[in-house]
């Protein structure tokens, strides 16, 4: 079963939002990175780019598939983790917390709203199988 | 330990500077033709022996497989039998010599060549005329929506710029269709596999270019009601593309043309036994109705008779009789897809394979090879899920999915075991819709005994992986490598030599 | 012809599928059953099949000429140990190597071509192939068009014109704005006004051919790759005679960041235009976004080491519609060839053959400028190929030679109006001494005509 922590938010796309007033920090799930298999290659948005919600912003590719990165929530994009782009196996193994993507300020923090809490994503995930 | 199966050093980690093979006369040093500015510093290339080449490419050989080698179901591939008076014929010196650039007047033998072909093409798949332009199925898949946005353009309809294509299309036809600025719609199909008319009512509207669809489909099922597809599409105004993968099903029996197809290509490297040659060259003709004759791209072969009038024949004429000029003046062609005017030496190729034939022959391969994939349906059937378990065309589907819940064996532990075997895999995950999906496209030039033995194989594989589900999962055992560690390959991607630091 | 079936195997096997006639399994609704009969040609058993190409191929009298034809596809000497080994049954009738394990050969043949190309052109990285030269070329402006976000490419009139029309084709499908840079009277690209063009920072690409169409060697000027890339436009180099880089200094030491280009003339046939075998290379900055297949080297579950086709997220397969490109097969046979053929002549052989081009092309054009009326059109350094001037017009002298059974060459007045007095000859390490003599000898007897008017 995949891992679904709480106190976080997550989208229909598969990924996870740690809200900290403004600031979101995202990645992908544990079910993702699961399905994706072994992540060889994640292209970031840059830093200072403008994101709309819900617009695709990047990529996580594996060996035999590509994911495009959703964002959830928009905003100027403050931080990315570099440390992925030299080794994208941290995402496959800690996909929570040093595979974070990306953080963005948010520019409508009502958009956290429309997010799903983990029995939603959970559920989500279940369907899916 | 046989040669083939010990590792064969880079042809880098080989030679000696200045092992040279004399195949030409010694020509001055560089140094004495030009500036030194305009020369490079250094070669690092190999010298080695015509010897140590011979066997260097020998035991590469032997550790490849090929259709020669055996048995090779590749599902949407056609890996029929390559027969060698192709080859032969594509060999002849002055065809193989040839220049593009030698005037017509010179080339009246290869141009007849490309005519005879063309014309051909025309009858078997109901087109008004065919380009044999592009180099490959996905070149020309993109020179026909290229055609598609010409057209419009011309009668004021360039708005329309989205392309539906069935969930089951393979990927090329979303990849051309991006190449062109157009959006994809995938249609999903019905619980029989098939494109639903009325479900194409409800996606098709004033911004429809393009309907992409193959038939059989890529689940190797006859659409039944394509017809009523066309009209669906052409009653709101745009094209159907016919994608000529799956052609080696219905030559002599249906065409695309009398679907309502008005847009197509064939892959020669599938139907016509064009070689494979390990992924390439290919040849993509593209072919159309009379509406779009215009948009083919340059050039098109013409024909004249004793008299010098143009010729438009449809059907058998001796082109013996006839003169040939390539035309490149035409106001609306696309343009032109590659440096030159076709790959040629596998219309030769495709020729010699038609004349070998005719209509009656092309007609029995198609029936043949609807033959035997429907032999070995109707004899694993019973030993794996068969999704679609009706008679199919040329290929169809089976599913590992029962297989991987009570055994934990896939569709790719299937394929390997089958490498053990000294069969090729059928081809894996795809199309998309099926879960473990493994297509199997036998072709008609496979014996009945040869079908024996492979459903002998694949039955045993199946009873041994109920019965030790580890056998299977190790495999392959006996090729030159096991399975190899892909995600390292794409993490530290490793693509050429280097030659080592000074 | 190649169907083993007889009466009793189908009888048996309809049986078992459970039909009465192979009719039945091939049904189609009314609507769309044959109309009429199809017709293709005659069927023929194969002696009368090699008879009819022999017709055709008496009919193809080109052979009987002494050509001084190039301009994209180049006759050179291929020794038949190249065919002897790439026509062996494995490497021909092999389908991609998807199933890598029983395809270790291929892959390593892959490997070693995309190493020889991007020794050959100083890159990092090349791919497994593409078409042609001229959708490489049409490939690598994509990819500049996909790194920078820009949509408009700045290309040189001297780059072949077959290439450039290729990628007006693409163009129009992707969007994407051409412009051009004219020649100098030296024959080389003209760049007095790059820097004002550069300015706007609107193109995603600069395009240079070298040699370029004219035999001109054209590399860049030193500094010239900077300040291109200093406005975040990307340097595309384009070869099309591929003898070139075994020679001349590589594209990437005058400040190419991609290189495209055609491989026909390591080991392929010229066969009428194709097929033949493009490649493209980059440097490491542009590697995900490269087209096509990549082979690589990794290793097996036992640590062997084992090739395998890798990075396959970015193609047609799996991406779908957000793919590079929707390249699907390669050249990879073509290429088989080329890697072959750069094996047996080494870097010796391959030194000395691009000595020997460099040779007769200047054998040829030191006694052809001899003759009354006849010279170079520009000055600069060439390396296979020359545009030669003659008195009056390039079709006029290309007849009168052609009655002297020689193909003299391209009349360049069919791409470059401005240059109807032009002759693109070109000389290779096949034209002997006595091909030029009898060149010459012919010329001579042409009528001179007065020059055209500029």
């Amino acid at each position: 079963m995949a891992n679904v922590p709480a106190g976080l938010l997550y989208s229909k796309e598969h990924e996870w939002v740690k809200l900290d007033g403004e600031v979101a920090t995202v990645g992908i799930t544990d079910y993702a990175q699961n399905s994706l298999g072994d992540i060889v290659y994640v292209e970031l948005p840059r830093v200072g780019a403008t994101l709309s919600q819900a617009t695709s912003i990047g990529v996580v590719e594996s060996v035999k598939a590509v994911s495009d990165i959703y964002t959830p929530v928009g905003g100027e994009v403050t931080e990315i983790n570099t440390a992925i782009e030299a080794e994208p196996a941290v995402v496959n193994r800690d996909p929570y917390a040093d595979g974070w993507l990306f953080k963005v300020k948010l520019d409508d923090v009502g958009q956290a709203k429309e997010l799903l809490s983990p029995e939603q994503y959970t559920q989500l995930t279940r369907e899916a199988s | 330990m046989p040669p083939s199966a010990v590792e064969t050093p880079l042809i880098f980690d080989t030679g000696q500077e200045g092992r040279a093979n004399r195949y030409l006369p010694t020509a001055p040093a560089l140094e004495s033709l030009l500036a030194a500015g305009a020369l490079r510093d250094e070669l690092p290339l190999p010298d080695n022996s015509e010897l140590d080449v011979v066997r260097h490419f020998t035991r590469l050989s032997q550790k490849t497989f090929g259709i020669d080698t055996a048995f090779y179901p590749l599902g949407s591939c056609t890996m029929k039998y390559n027969p060698r008076i192709n080859d032969a014929m594509a060999n002849v010196p002055a065809l193989r010599d040839l220049h593009p650039f030698a005037p017509d007047r010179f080339a009246q033998g290869a141009l007849a060549v490309m005519w005879e072909l063309e014309r051909a093409l025309a009858s078997l798949f109901g087109m008004a005329a065919f380009s044999l332009n592009p180099a490959a199925g996905a070149h020309a898949e993109l020179a026909a929506l290229l055609i598609a946005k010409a057209y419009f353009k011309k009668n004021g309809e360039s708005r329309r710029n989205v392309v539906i294509v069935p969930d089951t299309a393979h990927g090329t036809n979303p990849a051309s269709a991006a190449m062109v600025g157009y959006k994809v719609l995938s249609l999903k199909s019905d619980a029989r596999g098939r494109v639903d008319p009325d479900e194409m009512r409800k996606a098709v509207g004033p911004d429809t270019a393009v309907c992409m669809m193959t038939n059989p489909n890529t689940l190797g099922l006859f659409e039944p009601r394509i017809h009523e597809v066309s009209d669906v599409v052409h009653a709101a105004g745009g094209l159907m593309y016919y994608d000529g993968a799956n052609a080696n099903a219905l030559m002599g029996n249906t065409r695309p043309g009398d679907m309502g197809f008005d847009l197509m290509h064939l892959n020669l490297h599938k139907t016509f036994t064009i070689p494979h040659g390990g992924g390439g060259a290919g040849a993509g003709p593209v072919g159309v109705a009379p509406h779009l004759v215009p948009f083919l791209p340059n050039p098109i072969v013409r024909a004249f008779d004793a008299a010098g009038t143009a010729v438009d024949a449809s059907g058998w004429r001796e082109s013996a009789e006839l003169s040939f000029a390539l035309d490149f003046d035409r106001p609306d062609a696309i343009g032109t897809m590659r440096s030159f005017w076709s790959n040629f030496a596998h219309m030769v190729r495709a020729l010699a394979y038609t004349y070998a034939n005719g209509a009656d022959g092309l007609t029995t391969v198609s029936k043949l090879a609807v033959l035997n994939a429907n032999y070995i349906r109707a004899s694993i059937r019973d030993v794996i899920d068969v999704p679609y378990d009706e008679i199919n065309r040329h290929e169809f589907v089976a599913s590992a999915q029962s297989l991987k819940r009570e055994t934990g064996v896939r569709a790719l532990d299937l394929a390997k075991a089958l490498l053990d075997r000294g069969y090729h895999a059928p081809t894996i995950y795809f199309p998309l819709i099926v879960a473990e999906c493994l297509m199997i496209e036998p072709t008609e030039t496979e014996s009945k005994e040869t079908l024996d033995a492979f459903i002998a194989a694949f039955r045993d594989i199946i009873a041994t992986a109920h019965a030790d589900p580890g056998r299977v999962l190790e495999t392959p055992i006996t090729t030159p490598v096991g399975r190899i560690d892909e995600t390292r390959a794409a993490r530290q991607p490793d693509l050429r030599w280097r030659p080592p630091a000074p | 012809m190649y169907t083993p079936h007889t009466a009793d195997d189908i009888e048996a096997m309809l049986g078992v599928i459970g039909v009465d006639s192979l009719d039945d399994l091939v049904r189609v609704p009314d609507a769309v059953a044959l109309r009429a009969p199809v017709e293709v040609t005659p069927q023929l058993s194969e002696s009368e099949i090699a008879e009819r190409f022999r017709a055709h191929a008496e009919r193809t009298t080109a052979g009987a000429y002494t050509s001084f034809l190039g301009a994209g596809a180049y006759r050179h000497y291929i020794p038949p140990v190249v065919g002897a080994l790439a026509m062996r049954g494995e490497f021909l009738t092999s389908y991609t190597p998807y199933q890598a394990e029983v395809s270790q050969g291929y892959l390593q043949a892959i490997y070693e071509w995309q190493t020889y190309i991007a020794l050959l052109t100083g890159l990092d990285v090349a791919n497994a192939s593409v078409y042609d030269g001229a959708t490489a070329l049409a490939e690598g402006v994509i990819m500049a068009a996909n790194a920078t976000g820009r949509k408009a490419v700045l290309v040189s009139r001297a780059v072949h014109p077959n290439y450039r029309a290729v990628l007006r084709t693409y163009a129009e499908g992707l969007e994407l704005e051409i412009d051009e840079l004219p020649y100098a009277p030296d024959g080389r690209t003209d760049l007095a006004s790059l820097d004002a063009q550069l300015a706007e920072q609107r193109y995603a690409a600069v395009v240079v051919q070298s040699p370029n169409v004219f035999g001109v060697i054209d590399a860049l000027p030193a500094g010239t790759a900077e300040r291109i890339r200093a406005t975040k436009t990307v340097v595309i180099g384009v070869v099309a005679e591929a003898m070139s880089l075994a020679a001349l200094a590589t594209p990437a030491s005058w400040g190419a960041e991609i290189c495209v280009g055609e491989a026909q003339s390591f080991g392929n046939a010229i066969a009428y235009g194709g097929p033949h075998v493009g490649f493209i290379a980059a440097s490491e900055a542009h590697l995900r976004r490269i087209p096509g297949r990549l082979a690589g080297k990794s290793v097996d579950s036992a640590g062997r080491t084992a090739y395998v086709l890798t990075l396959q997220a970015r193609e047609q397969h799996i991406r779908r519609e957000k793919a590079t490109s929707n390249i699907c097969t390669n050249q990879a046979h073509c290429a088989l060839c080329a890697t072959i053929y750069l094996a047996a002549m080494g870097k010796t052989g391959l030194r000395n053959c691009a000595a020997l081009n460099i040779a007769r092309t200047g054998e040829l054009v030191r006694k052809v400028s001899a003759l009354d009326g006849y010279a170079p059109h520009f000055d600069a350094p060439v390396f296979n190929e020359v545009a030669m001037r003659v008195p009056g017009r390039a079709a006029d002298v290309l007849a009168q030679l052609e009655r002297r059974h020689i193909l003299g060459g391209l009349d360049l007045g069919r791409f470059y109006p401005e240059l109807e007095d032009g002759i693109l000859m070109t000389a290779t390490e096949l034209t002997s001494s006595a091909d030029v003599d009898r060149l010459v000898s012919a010329l001579s007897e042409v009528p001179v005509r007065a020059a055209v008017r500029r």
